[in-house]
């Protein structure tokens, strides 16, 4: 049986197509609701183009359907490779893949019509959220499988990290989706009041934790040291680094509700574990970044290097941006403005995003069958246009934010409050523009690495080169 | 035993656990199982390893 002797790379070439359709989708969606921000006119007085109903419509987008597919094409990819052992359960890895863009279209039909658990990041009803555990559960058999038949003795660290993002993915989902149907398209949380809130903000900060962090780690763990083609620079810490990225995660959720009903000693504690939280964030960085050493010239010759190791920046920035943030006399001032919506795109598009076209950027010709990608200079041209995106959305997001909390918080000496809302948002008109063009370059670097990837995919050129002489090709390509 | 005690007891586990860890990963024979498995990234990347074979 070939089966057998062969990697089951159509799930993963599945997964990374969609990865670049479902970006242009979900950011162009961002891009509406940015500009709907400066020219409200833009919801054309129609109740499914209204902010609150497309603003879910974005983010579980980006986050599920973009980072979901790049999770799960990487995933596929990596542990076949590290596990030197062909995918288990073709068929329940070929459902995955339907199902999973099932979940996204339910997604993009009833978030517009307003169908909502109103649960930020959890707004997709019960129905939507039955066939999302189907998919999980379906996943988690795939990739544990596949790692229990493993051909090595050891499991390399992404995989580690990927297995802790599919697990703890589950238990979220599981709690946090727990609601009580009362129609097929309304439903009730279990949860009372302040409770309700807690286990809201535990998933909604492990997502970031688990869902976008230690999958997009398990990418960089493979992809860097791949790109680079040496080996991570330090193993042990990466080891070190994973029990302490997981175990202090768990714990930062509450800087969510800091000044809320939630009891103040608990929030104390998330403000805590989010300061450690620097600890292995900053550790994982480093530990991606120095495998770099010895061998920065690569940066300068190889855009795809580039944006994985800039995409380490990014992460090192908000990891920091994010600790200093949970500070209670921080999150004072910061919390309720548009700083929070930089810091969050300074992380989703900084980290995130550029980790994980860099990666696809890898994958794309090796998954068919091409030397390199069609052309090396529109991939530094896409890394140029989306970093200056990424800068003029997050610094007119700081200045926004910024602004808007001192605003709020200014008052007379009777008391009286010296601004009213309205006089806040309307200084707010040059921030929103500018965080709309960010926006709108980020999305022009999707169009080219879309145009890339199609000339790429259609090329009649075919190879069977190894990864090294890909490499090469790519980096003596980019010097001419 | 009241409920605080166990409440500092799971703190000070948590603290030799993760020391633990610290110990276990430098330990000096870990180094080649490491190094072994840091380069799992560069061996067979077109195929799965044979059937019969256990080793990287």
């Amino acid at each position: 049986m070939s089966s057998a002797v062969t990697y089951n790379d159509k799930v993963v070439r599945q997964f990374a197509i969609m990865t670049v359709v479902w970006g242009i989708v979900g950011m162009a969606v961002g891009v509406l609701i940015a500009a709907q921000l400066v020219w409200p006119a833009l919801n054309f007085d129609l109740p499914w183009l209204t902010y609150s109903r497309l603003r879910p419509l974005h983010t579980n987008a980006v986050i599920f359907a973009f980072g979901g597919c790049a999770l799960f094409a990487t995933s596929y990819y990596v542990v076949q490779r590290t596990c030197q052992v062909r995918l288990a359960l073709d068929h329940l890895a070929s459902f995955t893949f339907w199902g999973w863009q099932l979940v996204i279209v339910s997604a993009a039909i009833t978030l517009p019509l307003g169908i909502t658990t109103s649960k930020e990041y959890a707004e997709l009803e019960w129905p939507i959220d039955i066939l999302i555990t189907l998919v999980w559960v379906s996943y988690a058999l795939v990739f544990f499988t596949t790692i229990i038949k493993r051909k090595t003795p050891h499991i390399y660290v992404a995989n580690w990290f990927y297995g802790a993002f599919i697990l703890t993915v589950a238990v979220l989902h599981l709690v946090n989706s727990a609601a009580i149907p009362i129609s097929l398209t309304k439903s009730y949380s279990v949860y009372p009041g302040a409770i309700d809130a807690m286990v809201q903000w535990w998933y909604g900060h492990n997502a970031v934790g688990f869902f976008l962090t230690a999958g997009f780690l398990g990418m960089m763990y493979y992809f860097i040291p791949k790109q680079a083609g040496r080996p991570v620079y330090s193993y042990r810490l990466s080891v070190v680094h994973f029990w302490a990225l997981i175990s202090t995660y768990m714990w930062a959720g509450p800087h969510h509700l800091h000044y809320t009903a939630l009891p103040d000693w608990t929030q104390t504690l998330g403000m805590v574990f989010s300061l450690i939280l620097l600890a292995p964030s900053w550790g994982g960085m480093i530990n991606g970044i120095m495998t770099l050493s010895g061998a920065w010239h690569k940066l300068r010759d190889d855009p795809i290097l580039r944006f994985l190791i800039v995409s380490l920046s990014f992460y090192g920035m908000s990891t920091f941006e994010g600790p200093m943030m949970s500070i209670k006399t921080v999150n004072s001032l910061s919390h309720y403005t548009d700083w929070t919506i930089g810091h969050v795109h300074s992380g989703a598009l900084g980290w995130v995003a550029l980790v994980s076209i860099g990666a696809i950027y890898v994958l794309i010709p090796k998954l068919f069958n091409k030397t390199s990608m069609y052309s090396i200079k529109l991939i530094n041209t896409h890394f140029w246009v989306s970093t200056i995106g990424i800068i003029l959305y997050i610094t007119s997001m700081w200045v926004a934010g910024i602004m808007q909390g001192l605003m709020w918080r200014a008052v007379n000496d009777d008391g009286t409050l010296t601004y009213s809302f309205v006089e806040a948002l309307e200084r707010m008109y040059p921030y929103y523009t500018v965080r709309f063009l960010g926006g709108l370059l980020f999305l022009s670097g999707m169009f080219i690495m879309a145009y890339n990837v199609w000339k790429t995919v259609s090329s009649s050129e075919q190879t069977q080169a190894t990864n090294t002489d890909v490499t090469v090709k790519a980096s003596e390509r980019s010097e001419s | 035993m009241d409920i605080n005690d166990f409440r500092s007891a799971f703190t000070v586990i948590m603290l030799v656990l993760f020391v633990g860890i610290w110990i276990w990963a430098w330990q000096p024979q870990r180094k080649k199982d490491f190094d072994q498995a840091a380069n799992l990234p560069f061996e067979h990347e077109d195929k799965p390893a044979s059937s019969q074979s256990k080793e990287s």
